[in-house]
């Protein structure tokens, strides 16, 4: 038995379990919603989205979430509104916006000549190297996303239960909607620096799908979620701690091992019952 | 007093040819009115132009005395039931809950009384993934008199729906209207218009007919409003019956 407490010696350690958790409970909250309304391909495009935005705030030194989350929330709101006025699919112009976004940042990327350690670390992830300042910044993003889906959770829920009902009771759905994928934008950008551009969308996806699979009613599914999540994103830490594996891929290992586990334990159930 | 539903020369489309051409529609308080077509008719559109959802391209439509936007927080709409997402993980009480969001400054109803109007207590705390058809109707007519509307306009109600269960919708609609509240329901089922309704409102584009429903004993009414194949009339069923 390793001892538990010894990694926390180490401040960068810390620093990357209240990272990776700041990250689990922010993509609960808005991975409920990308589930429940069909949006897994619209988040991967977003987070791959947002690689310009990192790339160019790197290029002005400046912070790389503030510049990340630019970008998303942006391509984000792109896409919503070229899907309304163009009359193509949104899967169309989801397409369009996040390789053409990937492909700037590919572009620019190109084109720095420095130690470029820290980018790579946006598209694969770079907990460990979590500092202070992003943390707080990450912190009060946090506090805002949860924030705004606590206080529009009806608004936000009957919108996407019933546009038609909602929006015949006098609710604005479309700024709802904007609202919602603003947060997944918002969320997107802070999970970038903890598992990385590639693998962002397994966080929004992967804790909430599991909890679907079981939950009864949306409480249960929020608590269910959050707790998948939180306990991914710590298991996942010790286990790249005295493993030594790269920490964003072995968090987002955990959730997919914590799906499959589920999902054979619920059909298993079911293959009882039948 | 104004009338609850006042619509002249109203035209309206999605943008191409209009789906509704030229209609005159007067509903007054306390009325029950079945709105009959074939799909495509303009069923649901009429019923989203009185609701606000669409806007009409000529014509003026007056709803309580107000534009449309402005009386919405005291209209109730079904939507079609096939509209929602039945597979949330949401129980019947929290989609009853929803009728009182957008609505602040009305009295509402609790969501165990309004369940309790549709005699559905026992549902409360049921998930929404297990309703038949007409338990979905009937959660839906909960969470629409939740708010205790003026106006309200169900968009085919009685479809997938056993015919105890319509019974009892039409009792509580009944009821509603008894006590000087208007209602308007579009429908497919000419039996059930026959026996639950004294006036029908005949769409195809435009009003083909608007009145007593024994309008639906009438053949040239039936052809224009199901173009060259109309179903068998309701009185056909009946006559059936009798045999």
């Amino acid at each position: 038995m390793p001892d538990l407490l010894e990694p926390l010696h180490y401040g960068f350690v810390i620093r990357a379990i209240v990272a990776a958790s700041i990250v689990a409970i922010v993509c609960a909250g808005v991975g409920i919603f990308v589930i429940l309304r069909g949006l897994a391909f619209l988040g991967d495009a977003i987070s791959h989205a947002a690689f310009p935005g990192v790339v160019i705030a790197f290029l002005l030194k400046t912070n790389l979430i503030i510049g990340g989350s630019i970008a998303a929330i942006g391509s984000a709101l792109a896409i919503g509104l070229i899907s309304r006025r163009s009359g193509l699919r949104e899967d169309a112009t989801i397409g369009v916006v996040f390789a053409g976004m990937f492909a700037l940042g590919v572009v620019l990327f190109g084109r720095i000549r420095t130690y470029t350690g820290d980018l790579l670390g946006i598209l694969l992830g770079d907990v460990l190297g979590v500092t202070e300042d992003q943390l707080v910044i990450a912190a009060f993003a946090a506090i805002v996303i949860v924030g705004a889906l606590w206080f529009f959770r009806r608004e936000l829920i009957f919108v996407s239960f019933d546009p038609t009902g909602a929006a015949a009771a006098g609710l604005p759905v479309l700024r709802y909607d904007a609202l919602l994928l603003g947060l997944i934008g918002l969320a997107i950008a802070v999970s970038v620096q903890v598992v990385g551009i590639v693998l962002v969308v397994a966080m929004l996806v992967t804790p909430a799908a599991t909890a679907r699979l079981i939950a009864r009613d949306l409480p249960e599914m929020v608590r269910l979620t959050v707790g998948f999540g939180l306990v991914s994103a710590v298991a996942g830490m010790y286990v790249s701690y005295y493993v030594n594996t790269a920490s964003g891929g072995t968090i987002v290992l955990v959730a997919t091992l914590f799906f499959a586990l589920t999902w054979l334990a619920r059909s298993a159930r079911r293959g009882r019952t039948r | 007093m104004a009338l609850p539903i006042d619509i002249a020369r109203m035209s309206v489309g999605y943008g191409g040819p209009p789906v509704l051409t030229d209609v005159d529609l007067a509903v007054r308080e306390g009325e029950l009115v079945a709105l009959v077509g074939a799909n495509g008719a303009g069923k649901s559109t009429l019923l989203k132009v009185i609701v606000g959802l669409l806007s009409p391209s000529t014509g003026t439509v007056r709803v309580l005395g107000t534009e449309p936007r402005l009386a919405a927080p005291r209209i109730a709409y079904l939507p079609q039931a096939e509209e929602l997402r039945w597979d949330y993980p949401l129980r019947v009480e929290d989609v009853v809950a929803m009728g009182r969001i957008g609505r602040s400054g009305t009295v509402t109803l609790g969501t165990n009384e309004a369940l309790a109007r549709v005699s559905a207590t026992d549902l409360a705390k049921r998930p929404i993934s297990a309703l038949s058809g007409g338990q979905r109707q009937r959660v839906l007519l909960a969470r629409a008199l939740v708010s205790q509307p003026e106006l309200l306009l169900l968009d085919e109600p009685a479809t997938g729906v056993d015919p105890a269960t319509e019974e009892q919708l039409m009792e509580v609609l009944r009821e509603i209207a008894s006590t000087g509240r208007t209602v308007l329901v579009s429908t497919h089922d000419l039996a059930g218009v026959v026996a639950h309704f004294r006036r029908v409102v005949c769409l195809n584009g435009r009003i083909v007919a608007d009145g007593d429903v024994s309008l639906l004993r009438d053949d040239r009414v039936l052809r224009e409003t199901y173009g060259g194949h109309p179903p068998a009339g309701p009185f056909d069923y009946a006559d059936e019956h009798h045999a």
